[in-house]
């Protein structure tokens, strides 16, 4: 070994191979040094003082920002270290509400085990927890600020990794918290619900809302018939909670289990997935040969849907209308079983099994509920699914690995692999190549659009077409390229966006990693377990093609487009108060509301000089106790900005010379 | 510098000649100090008054300006005793001079050249009448250097400031020296961080210096928030230029082209004179685009702190100027290497900055023959408290307590205002991230590793001096809530520690201590120390640690006997009323608010401590000093 | 018609434009508004953000973590008390407990209903020379004792009295 590159750790030479600081060195070295605001992916934080190490000549130096240097000589445990790490996990725990038989992150809380392992056997000071209120208010995610430890990983990952910002500290010192803009609820906020910062939680402080409860109850009651959909991303991590290391696809206990717990379905979301190739596909191919609404987005990932909505609405018309898979799932089984079994449809309850918890928001929304049926009745993570093993003491890893039932059971390579990032595309690809060339490629696998970069961009030959491809994981990186789209830097046909980094095997419903290395085994496990399936096309599934003979009037046909599409609508960031400009005060007659639009695009295209213009004309034709006048955040039609509404009537590209039409045409004198 | 670059000369030259006809100057105080007293009152009357008389007046320096110029200044530095008014070439300096006095000024001093007695200082030892500044032993102690022209020279007033020999060292700087000379200039000073630290400066800026090249920037901390510190606001008010002449010359050095001078919000004076002094300095050249006429821009901007004492620490300084939440960061990276906006940055304190022109114009050998060896220059400090003459000075490193406590600030005085050198029980030196130094170290000289050593800190210069009468756990206590209020909430050491060691103290003074809280304070104590983030944190337990090893026995009568030496702390007092004083006049048992003292008139009264609130009133009321509450 | 809510949005849009819609600038461009609002309400905060491309979950931060920034309205009269070192220990405590007691401010409330005073502690507003010293708006008074400020207020009182008659 290069003695000039190596440093010293616990009397170990370890060689320094370009890392960053000292942590990652120390953890290489197999050493797991403490720390709870340090992840490789996010920006060195050093608020939570652990990963303190003595460094021989220089005294204490924390880990996390500190690079190594060649022949540093590092002491890891130090009594003087393990009394400090004492009395900052005594100094959390007096801050923290102690209710660890009870909290949802009990058997998987990084204060817990610390406490456990420092051999802390009281804590010393005085609580100082203020009982918070719980935030139930999002569909996906629960907050309990009495959990919280203030490390800073959830703002983080939300603000660097997903440029959201949904979270961030407000106020100062002792009463610092983590809250989502004005101390609001996080439902009423912009927050996408990809639950990455529950993934990064080192604590219970926020984590996915639990539906466990809610699936016992039916799963007890005769009167249903209860219907697993499990996505593909499960079947590759939740081994991982059984002890299996990451990657191991358990496919066959998994369902084996499910039955177990008594689902009378076991289906396969992979089966919707292959659905969702074949529209999706037929979806792009249209769109690329008329050259319109592209790129195309793709559209399985709701927190990514949500994010759309929310900040490109503009660009909504060129979101993929295919619902997700595990949308299509719910409305097709409802409809399909019911009419097989005889069962009326609100006696079917769908479970999802997933990785994610903006799924279980998803399965809220409006439009996939009718008549107060929802299409999907509850969602379950991953995790969620193993507690329900582990509370009913199943010897998970023993069981006869069972298969899914039929038709809904039956998939292809394609539906398999959407679990990870750029499997659509690659899906996608399998039948586009198909379609466009006439002819099936030799190898079904599309390597290039293959790997670890959460950001891939490529362009491929398919005939005599070129197919620019973008395969983007993680919003920030997604919004970046959305304003390359946006400001004509780079033009692609179609992007796949998944919210969580990696694709849904990294997803926030998943066992809680926080190596790099776990994502990556999960993904090689789910294109390793894709080679062993007979079939590797979604046009080839005979399951799929007997649903568009019977049940769907064929591709892009009436009731495909029913049951298997949906719409996207702008959102505002947060439900805001417009704000008064002008009040006519107390009148006889009900004043005319004139609002102005101020949201980002507008105010770009010129609401406030627009706004002036209005106030002159009130003053000038004396108009001031005939009409109220505000400034709004978001009629929600950027594109097409400024725009104005007075009384019930919208003005898209509205001119000072369309309100006094309007203002004359209303007799306003 | 024989060579026309900028009108440097032109604009001296026409100061002097403009001054030329002067006959005699006013100088008022308009620091804040003064100003609260009314010094701007004092100001208006004069003027009129001057006026009235038929005498000539000059408010604003023109061509064939002559009689009485009257002008403002920044703060003189002795805050007690203002409104100051002084008077050149008389060389007089009148105190506490209100409105009133001015017509008998006017004609007195100005028309018939006499001095008005009972308006001059009166040195309380020995009850002498001093003439001026050259006379008041007050300024006689003292070294002003960085002080000089504060309190003297029109702040607001760019041409006195060149006329003076301003902004010379920076066009020396800038057109004649390289920034690898200017490093070693400050090196060879021995110029050491004014702001706490005592980090060298010529370090500093060597190791922003050689950073690769590209953007740089240069920031100004007057961001002072240590309680019972002001000279950094008594000089970006009294003598601004001074700050930007230093950032000129420190930009220079590192190869930096912008800048911010972040003050805080309280000091609303401080902001206005500093941006009106980059709006003269802009104007005529000094900043901007080319600065001198040379190759080099150099722009600079005020950024206006929001409250938190945390944005002082650099890191947390960058965030805020980003438009950030004032949270620290873990270094390294140092700013040196990756700082505003991830470009090396350099931050010097107000007082370092202002230095360094002397340092330039003077020479380094000048800078070293002042001081100590390892701490060259003079030192400016608050000095508060209980002592006579409270405000703010300027010493050579090296000169000892006793002669700032007793020669310059006039001696301790006891809790009824009366000079009673006995009284003196220790000084509180670096605020809240300092600690206390009693009898013992009284004749140690003033450096930054002597104070270090001897478990103190110079900090950014408040000297705080405490009598008798004061509790050394309420003043701990009092600091800690001071960090614990400020703490930005980051790391858990500072956050959850500070909040835990105010608990501890305030169980100590409210008398529910026992044998384990002085062991769990020192430890928490020093693991705070250790192990928070930044500086705030590093320092908070100092004013604990440092009572603690000095007044031990003081902390142990609060634990164990549950009392109070100095009768400060309110729950541990009990009241009680010496029989052998108490005449029986009935005043106390009226003015209690909840009827706990009891008693005959004319004879001896009582209290009744189940009922009573210890609120201190019978104290306060009795005029025979017969209720005690030791 | 309502001059005034007009003049403020007009104002908070120039102030932004100012600032160059800088994200940076964000702290300048908060301050500028509260002087003219008195306090950060929750609307303008919001637009704030929008204007500036920020979550307004960043702009809450940044406004509660700086104790110049308030997000509840304050008294004509703010009223600050030095309780920096020197103040404190000649006594700041008892300016407090005199002008808490003038102003009937009980249970931690700073503000008096008639919204005329707010009272609040400042960790040191650099006039030690003048301690125990306080702040009312932008003026400062020092030296003071507990019935020093209460004249204060009586004056301020008697000043508001004969300006409503």
């Amino acid at each position: 070994m290069n003695a000039k590159n190596t440093m010293t750790i616990d009397k170990t030479v370890i060689p320094i191979e370009g890392e960053k600081n000292i942590l990652e060195v120390v953890r290489k070295a197999g050493i797991d040094l403490p720390t709870f605001c340090y992840h490789s992916e996010l920006s060195v934080n050093g608020a939570c003082r652990l990963c303190m190490v003595e460094v021989a000549g220089r005294g204490l130096m924390w880990a996390c920002s500190t690079p190594p240097e060649p022949g540093m000589i590092i002491q890891t445990t130090t009594q003087e270290i393990r009394e400090m790490r004492k009395i900052i996990v005594e100094l959390l725990l007096a801050s923290h509400e102690q209710a660890c038989p009870t909290c949802a992150k009990s058997a998987s809380c990084q204060l817990q085990a610390l406490a456990r392992k420092l051999g802390v056997k009281s804590v010393r000071y005085k609580p100082k927890q203020r009982k918070m209120p719980l935030d139930m208010s999002s569909d996906s995610l629960m907050r309990d600020p009495n959990k919280c430890v203030l490390c800073g990983d959830c703002v983080r990952i939300c603000a660097e990794v997903q440029s959201v910002g949904a979270i961030d500290f407000a106020y100062r010192g002792a009463q610092s918290a983590v809250v989502p803009c004005f101390g609001r609820e996080l439902g009423k906020v912009e927050c996408v619900n990809c639950g990455q910062c529950a993934r990064v939680c080192p604590t219970g402080a926020i984590v996915p809302k639990p539906e466990v409860e809610d699936v016992w109850r039916v799963l007890d009651d005769t009167q249903y018939v209860v219907v697993a959909q499990v996505a593909p991303a499960v079947r590759v991590a939740l081994g991982e909670l059984f002890g299996l290391d990451p990657g191991t696809a358990v496919t066959g206990q998994m369902v084996a289990a499910l039955r177990k717990l008594g689902f009378d379905r076991v289906f396969d979301t992979s089966f919707t997935a292959d659905l969702t190739v074949i529209e999706e596909t037929h979806e792009f191919l249209e769109r690329f040969k008329k050259g319109e609404r592209l790129p195309q987005f793709t559209s399985c990932c709701p927190a990514w849907v949500k994010f759309m909505e929310q900040y490109y609405p503009e660009l909504l018309p060129n979101l993929s209308s295919c619902r997700s898979p595990q949308q299509m799932f719910g409305s097709l089984c409802k409809e399909m079983l019911s009419a097989e079994l005889g069962v009326k449809k609100e006696k079917i309850i769908v479970v999802s099994i997933m990785p994610c918890t903006a799924k279980k928001s998803e399965a809220r929304r409006p439009e996939f509920e009718h008549d107060g049926l929802r299409d999907v009745d509850y969602v379950l993570t991953t995790q969620e699914l193993a507690q329900m093993i582990d509370e009913a003491g199943m010897p998970f890893n023993n069981f006869e690995p069972d298969s899914f039932d039929m038709p809904f059971g039956f998939k292809t390579g394609a539906g398999i692999i959407f679990g990870n990032s750029g499997g659509v595309s690659e899906a996608v690809l399998r039948l586009a190549v198909e379609k466009i060339t006439g002819a099936r490629p030799q190898q079904c696998e599309i390597l290039q659009v293959r790997g670890n970069a959460e950001v891939r961009e490529l362009e491929l030959k398919v005939g005599d077409k070129n197919l620019r491809l973008a395969i983007v994981s993680g919003l920030g990186n997604a919004r970046n390229i959305l304003e390359k789209v946006k400001s004509g830097e780079a033009a692609y046909d179609l992007i796949e966006v998944m919210a969580c980094p990696g694709g849904c095997i990294g997803g926030a419903g998943q066992p809680v990693y926080r190596e790099q290395n776990v994502k990556r085994s999960r993904t090689k496990g789910l294109y390793d377990h894709e080679t062993l399936m007979q079939l590797r096309h979604a046009q080839d599934n005979p399951f799929v093609q007997g649903l568009y003979k019977t049940h769907l009037d064929g591709i892009g046909g009436h009731d495909a487009h029913k049951l298997l599409h949906t719409g996207y609508q702008s959102r505002r960031r947060s439900s805001d108060e417009d704000v008064p400009v002008h009040t006519a005060g107390s009148t006889a007659q009900e004043p005319l509301e004139i609002s102005v639009c101020f949201g980002t695009s507008c105010f770009l295209r010129g609401s406030q000089k627009l706004m002036h213009d209005i106030l002159d004309h009130i003053r000038e034709h004396d108009l001031g106790r005939k009409v109220d006048v505000r400034a709004s955040f978001c009629f929600e039609q950027c594109d097409r900005g400024p725009t104005v509404r007075i009384g019930d009537e919208i003005i898209h590209k509205c001119t000072i010379e369309n309100i006094e039409a309007l203002l004359a045409k209303k007799k306003l004198k | 510098m024989t060579t026309e670059k900028l009108g440097l000369e032109a604009i001296q030259a026409a100061y002097h000649k403009k001054a030329s006809g002067l006959t005699s100057r006013i100088i008022i105080c308009a620091g804040t100090g003064c100003v609260a007293n009314g010094s701007l009152k004092v100001y208006d009357a004069l003027c009129a008054a001057i006026a009235a008389a038929g005498l000539e007046l000059t408010v604003e320096l023109k061509e064939e300006s002559g009689g009485t110029h009257v002008s403002r200044s920044g703060c003189q530095g002795f805050c007690q005793m203002g409104p100051l008014v002084t008077i050149l070439p008389h060389s007089i300096l009148y105190t506490k001079v209100q409105p009133g006095d001015v017509p008998e000024i006017v004609e007195e001093t100005l028309r018939a050249g006499r001095v008005v007695e009972r308006l001059l200082y009166e040195n309380p030892a020995g009850g002498r009448r001093c003439r001026g500044t050259d006379d008041i032993p007050f300024y006689t102690r003292q070294h002003r250097y960085v002080l000089k022209k504060c309190g003297i020279i029109d702040p607001e007033d760019i041409a006195e400031y060149i006329a003076g020999g301003g902004y010379a060292a920076a066009r020396k700087a800038v057109l004649d020296m390289t920034g690898e000379q200017l490093c070693l200039e400050m090196l060879d000073a021995g110029l050491r961080g004014r702001g706490g630290g005592g980090f060298p400066t010529g370090m500093k800026w060597d190791m922003a210096r050689k950073q690769p090249e590209g953007k740089k920037y240069i920031i100004c901390n007057g961001d002072e928030g240590d309680p019972g510190a002001f000279m950094d606001r008594s000089v970006m008010e009294g003598n601004p230029h001074s700050v930007i002449e230093g950032m000129i010359i420190a930009g220079r050095a590192i190869g930096a082209d912008e800048g911010y001078i972040y003050v805080r919000a309280e000091y609303p004076l401080a902001v206005r004179r500093m941006r009106k002094a980059l709006e003269d300095a802009r104007s005529l050249g000094i900043l901007g685009d080319a600065v001198f006429r040379s190759q080099l821009s150099f722009n600079l901007q005020v950024m206006e702190g929001a409250g938190a004492f945390v944005c002082g620490e650099e890191t947390a300084m960058i965030a805020s100027i980003q438009g950030s939440r004032g949270m620290p960061m873990p270094k390294p990276p140092f700013p040196v290497q990756s700082g505003l906006w991830g470009r090396p940055t350099v931050i010097n304190n107000v007082e370092t900055l202002a230095s360094v022109p002397l340092i330039i114009a003077g020479g380094a050998a000048a800078f070293r023959s002042m001081g100590t060896k390892n701490s060259p220059g003079t030192k400016t400090f608050a000095v508060t408290g209980h002592v006579a003459n409270t405000g703010l000075i300027e010493v050579p490193f090296g000169t000892t307590l006793r002669e700032i406590i007793f020669d310059i600030a006039g001696g301790v005085t006891a809790d009824d205002e009366t000079i009673r050198n006995d009284a003196f029980k220790a000084v509180q030196i670096g605020g809240p991230s300092g600690g206390c130094l009693t009898e013992k170290d009284l004749d140690l000289p003033l450096d930054f590793d002597n104070l270090q050593f001897a478990g103190a800190m110079v900090g950014s210069g408040g000297l705080v001096v405490m009598n008798s009468g004061t509790c050394m756990v309420g003043i701990a206590r009092f600091f800690m809530q001071f960090t614990q209020n400020e703490s930005c909430g980051k790391c858990v050491l500072c956050r959850e520690g500070t909040r835990q060691m105010l608990d501890l103290l305030d169980d100590i003074i409210e008398g529910r201590a026992d044998s384990s809280t002085l062991g769990l304070l020192k430890d928490l104590g020093r693991c705070v120390k250790k192990g928070s983030l930044c500086g705030l944190g590093k320092t908070a337990p100092n004013p604990v640690l440092s009572t603690l090893a000095k007044f031990p026995d003081e902390y142990m009568a609060h634990v164990e006997q549950k009392y109070c030496p100095t009768g400060r702390c309110r729950a541990l007092v009990k009241f009680r009323i010496l029989p052998e004083y108490c005449k029986g006049c009935m005043l106390c048992k009226k003015k209690c608010p909840v009827g706990a003292i009891t008693g005959e008139k004319g004879a001896p009264h009582e209290i009744n401590l189940a009922t009573c609130i210890k609120c201190g009133v019978c104290i306060e009321v009795c005029r025979l000093k017969a209720i005690t509450g030791a | 018609m309502d001059k005034e809510s007009i003049r403020k949005f007009e104002y908070i849009f120039e102030i932004v434009e100012r600032n160059g819609r800088s994200p940076a600038r964000l702290i300048p461009i908060l301050q500028a508004v509260q002087e003219q609002y008195r306090y950060l309400p929750e609307e303008v905060l919001t637009l704030v953000a929008t204007a500036l491309g920020l979550s307004p979950a960043k702009v809450f931060g940044v406004a509660t973590f700086y104790s110049h920034f308030t997000l509840t309205p304050k008294g004509k009269y703010l009223i600050r008390i030095c309780d920096g070192t020197a103040c404190h220990v000649k006594r700041s405590d008892g300016l407090l407990a005199a002008l808490r007691e003038k102003l009937r401010l009980r249970d931690g409330s700073a503000t008096t209903p008639d919204m005329l005073f707010t009272l609040e502690t400042v960790s040191c507003l650099g006039a030690c020379g003048l301690a125990p010293a306080m702040v009312v708006n932008d003026e400062v008074h020092g030296q003071l004792t507990p019935e020093k400020a209460v004249a204060l207020i009586d004056e301020l009182l008697r000043k508001e009295d004969e300006n409503d008659n």
